[in-house]
């Protein structure tokens, strides 16, 4: 293979990761929803080379798939909510950032020692892309529990998916249907957390989940 | 009707209903429609057994679907029968509006379709795009009562139900990864029937990996400890005929998604056996819900740990492996869809009957409400699994299948069982029997589907048609 080739697929995969890493430190919404327009620049990057490398035209509507949905038309409508509901300023961080740094490191060394052990004999290329996509996947989880706002647990959901496409196309020759469906899904689990979203404001004038901790189910 | 034909009706009758229903006005009329559909789809699902289908490269119809198929649709059809009065009455007291009933029935036909799919999926790609499909809409239906509690339910089930499915996701790329080099790049590499020919050449290590994300991913759907936290919550707040739904089918699914991975590793005899994870999963399930009875405090909640409990005991079965256990876990999870769904269906109507769900309110339901006071009674029993009925048959089947084996583990489970039997009597007690409280006004209830699924519990237990037993011991027999 063509080392060239291989080292920037490495590098945009690698970049994916960084960028999940940026991720866990933003504070306010606002910033949050640019790095994650990034995280799908990134992802499209990425996308468009595996297409190029691995001469799969089909990976090019995926790329195009995600750079329309996630890099434009999602972080757009999230912007515009989160402006609408006057919370772009606000701070959202359950535990400290560099709590969050070192688990997020430590899951990235577990995701490489599981992948890179596991998969001795698959091709290099598919192989560090496996490793990185289960960082992202990993981190994307991480920024899940380590948030209460709603939007941001979405973002985390989303990114989540991201690291799930990198590693779709990583898989050289996995059939269209896997990576159509991907983005599908996303863009109804869009639909679904907007519906959501918009139903949460209508009832508490918040997106703070913590306002749906009230109950419990059993308190009395 | 060609079989093949008979193969896509049952994915294409749910379909054009869920469109008819979508535009129809009425409730009436398009609860009809949801119970007309529903049976038409079970009838067709039946001739499945009659004509020998041909399965393609999307497709599959094999012994093993064919009985998760048939049950699926049986119960749907049941489902739908007591759906069109629960909801009539939920009309009448304004807790739904029309709109929201069109909804209602239009999801609830799309998410007969994904379960459909994910059932006679022939591909793993495909056939995980179906689960996530039903998650969506019951995710949907949970919130449709709009209250702070549905919606939080809905939330959390949303949040854990993609995380799950995510994980699912990565585990299906991870077999593509095992079994390409074998068969070759593209939609051959994601066939079930392809796959299965040649899982023993595949690399072991991946095929682990691969089975650990798909144990997570698709244990959070079957609503496996710990991460069953979803099930209760949604169980509770969201309208009764979907919570039968859940816990008698969509449960179900999940774990047929399962058990055809583990059929895959059984196949590679380098891989890691897939029956020891189950197993420990299935026996914490089993415990942790099995204590967890004991405090609570909503009817509806209860049962959803009791389901929690069932799964714990079918996975645990399948787990165990081998023709008996797993005739046994076969038996255990028809007798467990159909009593619960029942016990749903009774729950339903008391919750409408009494206007709450808190078990304190409830009481000597045998006094005010006869019949359904003594139909839960009949329901505790069937599901705690004291003789005659279906459930003691097969969680004796199971015990005994595993004191031959593992009388540790088997020790472990009948202690799960007993726990759980004096967490629901102690329950039932004060609901069906107590002091008379709250409203005893008339029901307007359909009894049919109740007594028709706890009749067949019944007879299960004293009786199984050779026929049935046969098929069942062949589809045993095939999950090794």
């Amino acid at each position: 293979m063509n080392k060239l080739t291989f080292d920037i697929a490495h590098m945009l995969a690698g970049s994916l990761v960084l960028v999940s890493f940026m991720q866990l430190y933003q504070d306010r919404l606002s910033s949050l929803i640019n790095i994650f327009a990034l995280h799908a620049l990134v992802l499209t990057a990425s996308v468009a080379w595996q297409a190029f490398v691995q001469h799969a035209p089909h990976l090019y509507i995926t790329a195009t798939i995600a750079f329309v949905f996630k890099a434009v038309v999602i972080p757009v409508a999230l912007r515009r909510i989160v402006v609408k509901l006057g919370i772009h300023r606000e701070l959202d961080n359950v535990v400290g950032v560099g709590l969050a740094m070192l688990a997020g490191i430590g899951l990235v060394a577990l995701s490489m020692v599981v992948m890179l052990r596991v998969t001795a004999e698959a091709d290099p290329l598919a192989r560090e892309d496996l490793a990185f996509a289960l960082s992202v996947v990993l981190l994307g989880l991480l920024m899940m529990v380590t948030r209460r706002n709603a939007v941001s647990q979405v973002i985390g959901f989303m990114s989540l998916e991201n690291g799930l496409v990198l590693a779709a196309t990583g898989a050289k020759g996995m059939p269209l249907v896997v990576e159509i469906s991907v983005a599908f899904s996303v863009l109804i689990a869009f639909i679904v957390i907007g519906i959501f979203l918009f139903r949460i404001r209508e009832r508490f004038d918040t997106v703070d989940i913590q306002a749906l901790d009230r109950f419990r189910g059993e308190r009395q | 009707m060609t079989a093949f034909n008979a193969l896509d009706a049952v994915l294409l009758i749910p379909l054009v209903a869920a469109a008819a229903l979508a535009v129809l006005p009425g409730y009436r009329l398009t609860a009809n429609l949801n119970v007309v559909a529903s049976l038409a789809t079970f009838l067709t699902s039946v001739s499945l057994f009659l004509f020998e289908p041909r399965s393609g490269d999307y497709l599959l119809v094999d012994d093993l679907n064919k009985v998760f198929i048939v049950l699926t649709t049986f119960v749907a059809f049941t489902t739908s029968v007591f759906s069109a009065s629960y909801i009539g009455h939920e009309i009448e007291i304004g807790r739904l509006t029309p709109r929201s009933v069109r909804f209602y029935h239009a999801m609830y036909q799309v998410l007969m379709f994904a379960m459909n799919l994910a059932l006679v999926a022939n591909n793993i790609g495909l056939m995980w795009v179906a689960i996530e499909v039903a998650t969506l809409t019951t995710v949907l239906m949970v919130g449709i009562y709009r209250t702070h509690e549905a919606l939080e339910a809905a939330w959390k089930y949303f949040i854990l139900g993609s995380v799950g499915i995510a994980l699912a996701l990565f585990g299906t790329i991870l077999v593509y990864m095992a079994a390409r080099p074998v068969i070759g790049e593209g939609l051959e590499a994601m066939v079930w029937t392809v796959l299965v020919q040649h899982a023993a050449k595949f690399d072991p290590a991946l095929l682990n990996v691969a089975f650990v994300f798909l144990l997570l991913g698709y244990g959070t759907k079957v609503g496996l400890a710990p991460l069953h936290a979803w099930l209760p919550d949604a169980h509770a707040e969201g309208p009764t005929p979907i919570s039968a739904v859940l816990s008698g089918l969509l449960l179900n699914v999940a774990l047929y998604a399962l058990l055809r991975f583990k059929m895959l590793l059984a196949l590679n005899p380098a891989s890691i056996a897939p029956g020891p994870l189950m197993v420990t999963m299935g026996l914490i399930s089993c415990l942790f819900a099995a204590f967890m009875l004991y405090r609570r405090r909503d009817i509806k909640r209860m049962f959803a740990y009791s389901s929690i409990e069932h799964m714990g005991i079918i996975v645990f079965a399948f787990g165990m492996g081998g023709p008996l256990a797993n005739f046994a876990g076969l038996l255990h999870m028809t007798m467990h869809s159909l009593t619960k769904s029942a016990i749903f269906f009774t729950v339903g109507h008391i919750a409408q009957v009494k206007g709450t769900q808190k078990i304190a309110d409830l009481g000597g339901l045998t006094v005010t409400h006869p019949v359904l006071g003594w139909s839960l009674v009949f329901g505790v029993v069937a599901i705690a699994g004291l003789p005659p009925l279906g459930i003691f048959m097969s969680e004796f089947l199971v015990i005994s299948s595993t004191f031959a084996r593992e009388p540790v583990l088997a020790t472990i489970l009948v202690f799960g069982i007993l726990v759980a039997l004096g967490g629901l009597f102690l329950r039932l007690n004060g609901i069906a029997f107590g002091e008379p409280r709250g409203p005893s006004g008339p029901v307007h209830a359909s009894y049919v589907p109740m007594f028709a699924h706890f009749g067949i519990v019944a007879c299960a237990g004293i009786y199984l048609p050779p026929g049935l037993v046969a098929g069942f011991e062949n589809v045993a027999k095939l999950l090794g």
